[in-house]
């Protein structure tokens, strides 16, 4: 006997399971279907071709009008199910068709997230879930406007790519830091942002979306941050949830989806659900593959096969912009069971992360080069055992089974005419014939006769080879001093690539310059992060996670976990307010130690950290900014009184010590800089082992620097003598610009002068006055942005979370 | 297992770790730079340092006293080090973070 079939929703998911159906069960059901959506089956994937004009909407028809009748079914164009009666079997459509059923299919599919900002529903405002909304697009492209898209995932990245293709000039606005985060590791991500931005799409991460704002229609969206971007279509594409309502009126059991079986049985015996409508072991589904193994078993269970079961599968990743190659698969967190192998190429622009556990393949990011992610796909499926091919696994399939790779093989194989240094356009034979015929050993030394590795570095390691070919043993290379274990590279190197190559992000760094390891480590992103702020004070957000706990909560972290406040006292003065003020916070917050640092100025210890921003706003309101005693910068400049007090002083040493303290603060720097100003030979201030030290003397001021009084003593070096307070301020300030832009990250002043030596630091500062100024007026645009006390700003409420904890739980239980 | 809510995964910074206070003491919620989310005690093996405080890396963490670095996904001491903490259970429900208190009730006890 013939039952009575009704599915509701004709998507991609229903239609393949009706294919199997009538594969396995042909007559045992007369179909008949509601869709929602004017026409037939299509396949809603190609939809960004569509958008982009690459097809048109008749090549991506599944079904057409025919195969319909020709397997019997009813289909009701543009009627939407509104409600399911379970006692009598029958759904009932908007345009009041009631239809019997024995067994029914839901297959509602998902509805878009709408962000509820103020103009959410304004016109021109538009979701990216079917033809209509393509259609929509399409004619609002017509006007070549401005178009905003918000949403950096698959579906956003596809639209702001088909809108753009269409003309629009297109804004992309991503809350996350990096974009299509749930598929792509950061590194990744960057890439993909900058092929992105390259096709002239601009991306804004970190995007909070405020309200979208205009008269009759859309005309701006606001960001929280103030920023205000014109757009005339505003297309929201931030995510997908099950549309399961319908369901859960007819008292079906929805969680996020429709709660069905491993058969994809709801708790309604008669009743199947599938597609992204349904939840299936807890899991939700939104890409093709698993929701055509759902159609796969509710087709074999409809036909009477009772053992199939849907099992839950990973499903690559893939963007569908023609011209960016992406693949994502799997689980690609790192882990301490886990191993990575990472392959970047920076000139290619291509990165291949895999991650593995006990020698198999557990998750995959490819950019740029994706041929082989179906290969890495069918290893992870059959769990192979990928140890014997482990060391070329990365190459990808095409590699496997030949002779294990010799990296010299490769580079002696090179024709003399191969281009080795692209900056310069020095060929092989260039280097090798210059090493033989002048006797070069030294890297150096082939760098000044041909050029080669002189510009951007990044072929330093091929000219190396090069010389180990040539000469063999007795090329000797400089040992350099990697920064961490991520890299290869020293902190020099790394200075130098950023500034050649324009690095302006720690992930652009990690990617560029090759980093092993995905996120780095504890002692690589600090330096990057200083490195960055340094060499981009405009352009670099600083970021916090990357910096130690000190410097992020702008306190000073004590063995016991409690935090210390220096306020700062410039130069070392202070007053009857400010004391009383530092004594009402003691009293107020029963500070347990209170005590005068080296530097001149009251530490006080203890503080409990969700504390702390209150205590900033009381000594703020006295007048106080943070003395950056935690910080790798300006800490103090000490001072003596001087002649305005001293019978021996020569220049008014407290006045100069707080203009420079004043002029200075807020400054990063490779290590922590204390200064101090002494107003004459008996140096009470003992600026002669200070990083910086002044001795004024009658006919000016003499300045000193590379001290030190820690770890190691050291007396310090005398850079110079000036006449001027103007001069002697702008010579420091020349000082600290050459270290900070030279300096390695940890090394102090006295540890840098001595590698780069004396002679030469005097030669540039004292000798060559375009330099020094051209070093003065870099430290001057810099402090621009650093000059911002950092205790006020989180008085305001800037990074709360670093000061509350996330919860407090279970205090209740403990009472009884 | 009794699972307390403590929060949502944006509460968390990406690489960066939260608190949660409890009878026994501080527990630190971490986030990875990939969402993967763990607990552990804030509590260093090594002199008792915050670890909720430190630089996250990978799945890993490195004390903020004396530059320790901790699994997060077993608690040990990685390196040279030897040590650990406890790992609290954790579960993500959507946006939502439960951490796993009978747990702690059970050490109490």
């Amino acid at each position: 006997m013939t039952e009575k079939l009704v599915i509701i929703g004709n998507g991609m998911a229903p239609g393949r399971m009706l294919e199997h159906l009538f594969e396995q069960a042909p007559g045992l059901y007369q179909v008949t279907i509601f869709n929602a959506e004017p026409r037939v089956n299509y396949d809603r994937i190609m939809l960004s071709p569509v958008l982009s004009g690459e097809k048109a909407f008749e090549e991506i028809i599944i079904h057409g009008d025919g195969w319909y009748i020709a397997n019997g079914i009813t289909l009701y164009k543009g009627h939407k199910i509104v409600a399911i009666d379970r006692a009598a079997k029958t759904v009932i459509s908007d345009h009041g068709v009631t239809e019997p059923y024995d067994k029914l299919v839901i297959a509602t599919g998902s509805v878009p997230f709408i962000i509820p900002v103020p103009g959410h529903d304004l016109p021109g405002v538009l979701t990216y879930r079917d033809l209509d909304d393509v259609q929509a697009m399409l004619l609002a492209a017509q006007s070549r406007a401005k178009a905003v898209v918000i949403g950096g995932g698959l579906l956003g990245l596809e639209a702001a790519a088909g809108l753009n293709s269409q003309g629009m000039d297109v804004t992309v606005l991503h809350v996350m830091p990096t974009l299509m985060e749930r598929q792509l590791d950061p590194a990744a991500g960057y890439l993909l942002q900058r092929a992105v931005e390259q096709r002239g799409i601009k991306v804004i991460t970190k995007a909070n979306t405020q309200a979208i704002t205009g008269k009759s229609k859309v005309e701006q969206v606001e960001l929280a941050d103030g920023t205000i971007i014109p757009a005339t279509l505003v297309v929201m594409a931030v995510g997908i949830r099950p549309n399961a309502t319908l369901a859960k009126d007819a008292g079906i059991a929805v969680n996020r989806g429709i709660v069905v079986d491993a058969g994809m049985r709801s708790n309604d015996p008669d009743i199947y659900a599938l597609g992204e409508c349904a939840e299936v072991n807890g899991q939700v589904y939104g890409l093709v593959a698993p929701l055509y193994e759902m159609a796969r078993v509710a087709a074999s269970q409809l036909a009477g096969n009772e053992a199939a079961a849907f099992v839950h599968m990973d499903t690559p990743t893939k963007l569908k912009v023609t011209g960016i190659e992406l693949f994502s698969l799997g689980d690609f967190a790192e882990g301490e069971d886990r191993q990575e192998i990472v392959l970047r190429d920076a000139a290619a622009g291509v990165y291949k992360r895999l991650v593995l556990r006990d020698d198999r393949i557990i998750g995959t990011v490819l950019y740029g080069e994706t041929a082989d992610g179906a290969w890495f796909n069918d290893l992870k499926k059959k769990q192979t055992d990928i140890s014997e091919m482990r060391d070329t696994l990365i190459f990808g399939q095409s590699y496997q089974g030949g002779a294990s790779l010799d990296p010299m093989a490769a580079v002696a194989a090179l024709p003399d005419d191969a281009e080795i240094c692209g900056c310069n356009g020095v060929c092989k034979g260039k280097i090798t014939g210059a090493i033989t015929a002048k006797g070069l050993t030294s890297l150096d030394d082939v760098r000044a006769h041909t050029k080669a590795s002189a510009s951007c570095g990044s072929c330093t390691g091929l000219v190396e080879k090069l010389m180990v070919l040539t000469i063999g043993d007795k090329y000797n290379p400089a040992a350099v001093q990697p920064m961490c274990g991520c890299t290869t590279l020293g902190h020099d190197e790394v200075r130098r690539l950023i500034k050649a190559k324009d690095l302006k992000t720690i992930p652009a760094v990690m990617q560029e310059l090759e980093w092993t390891t995905s996120c780095g480590c504890a002692k690589c992103r600090p330096a990057l992060n200083y490195y960055l702020v340094c060499d981009w004070p405009d352009e670099y957000a600083d970021d916090y996670q990357s910096r130690f706990i000190n410097e992020r909560v702008h306190a000073n972290i004590q063995k016991d976990g409690t935090y210390s406040v220096v306020p700062r006292m410039w130069g070392g003065v202070t007053n009857a307010a400010e004391l009383r003020a530092i004594a009402d916070v003691v009293d107020k917050f029963e500070i347990p130690m209170v005590k005068v640092t080296g530097g001149q100025r009251i530490d006080m210890l203890g503080i409990r950290k969700e504390d702390l921003p209150a205590v900033w706003a009381d000594l703020g309101q006295a007048g106080f900014v943070s003395g950056h005693a935690y910080a790798k910068g300006l800490r103090t400049v000490k001072t003596c009184v001087g002649s305005d007090w001293c019978r021996f002083g020569t220049q008014d040493s407290t006045g100069f010590g707080v203009r420079i303290e004043k002029f200075m603060w807020g400054s990063w720097t490779p290590a922590k800089v204390k200064m101090a100003v002494s107003g004459c030979p008996r140096n009470c201030a003992e600026a002669t082992c200070k990083d910086v030290g002044v001795i004024c003397v009658d006919s000016g001021y003499e300045i000193h620097f590379a001290g030190a009084a820690g770890l190691d003593i050291k007396g310090t070096e005398v850079l110079g003598l000036v006449k001027t307070e103007d001069d002697a301020l702008e010579h420091i300030v020349a000082l600290t610009q050459m270290y900070r832009e030279q300096g390695r990250y940890l090394e102090r002043i006295y540890k840098w002068a001595k590698r780069i030596g004396i002679a030469e630091i005097k030669r540039q500062i004292m000798d060559d006055g375009e330099k020094r100024k051209a070093y003065f007026d870099r430290f001057v645009f810099s402090q621009k942005f650093a000059q911002v006390d950092p205790w006020s700003e989180r008085v305001s409420g800037k990074d709360k979370h670093e000061f509350r904890p996330m919860a407090s739980v279970g205090f209740a239980q403990a009472a009884e | 297992m009794n699972w307390i809510a403590v929060g949502t995964l944006s509460d968390v910074p990406r690489r960066g770790a939260r608190c949660v206070a409890t009878p026994q003491g501080k527990i630190a919620v971490f986030r990875t730079a990939e969402d993967q989310v763990f607990a552990i005690e804030d509590h260093c093996p090594h002199k008792g340092g915050p670890l909720s405080q430190g630089i996250v890396h990978g799945a890993a963490v490195t004390c903020p006293l004396h530059n320790w670095v901790i699994s997060l996904e077993t608690g040990k001491a990685l390196g040279a080090d030897e040590g650990a903490v406890r790992t609290i259970p954790v579960r993500i429900e959507g946006e939502r973070l439960f951490i796993a208190l009978e747990a702690l009730a059970s050490r109490a006890a």
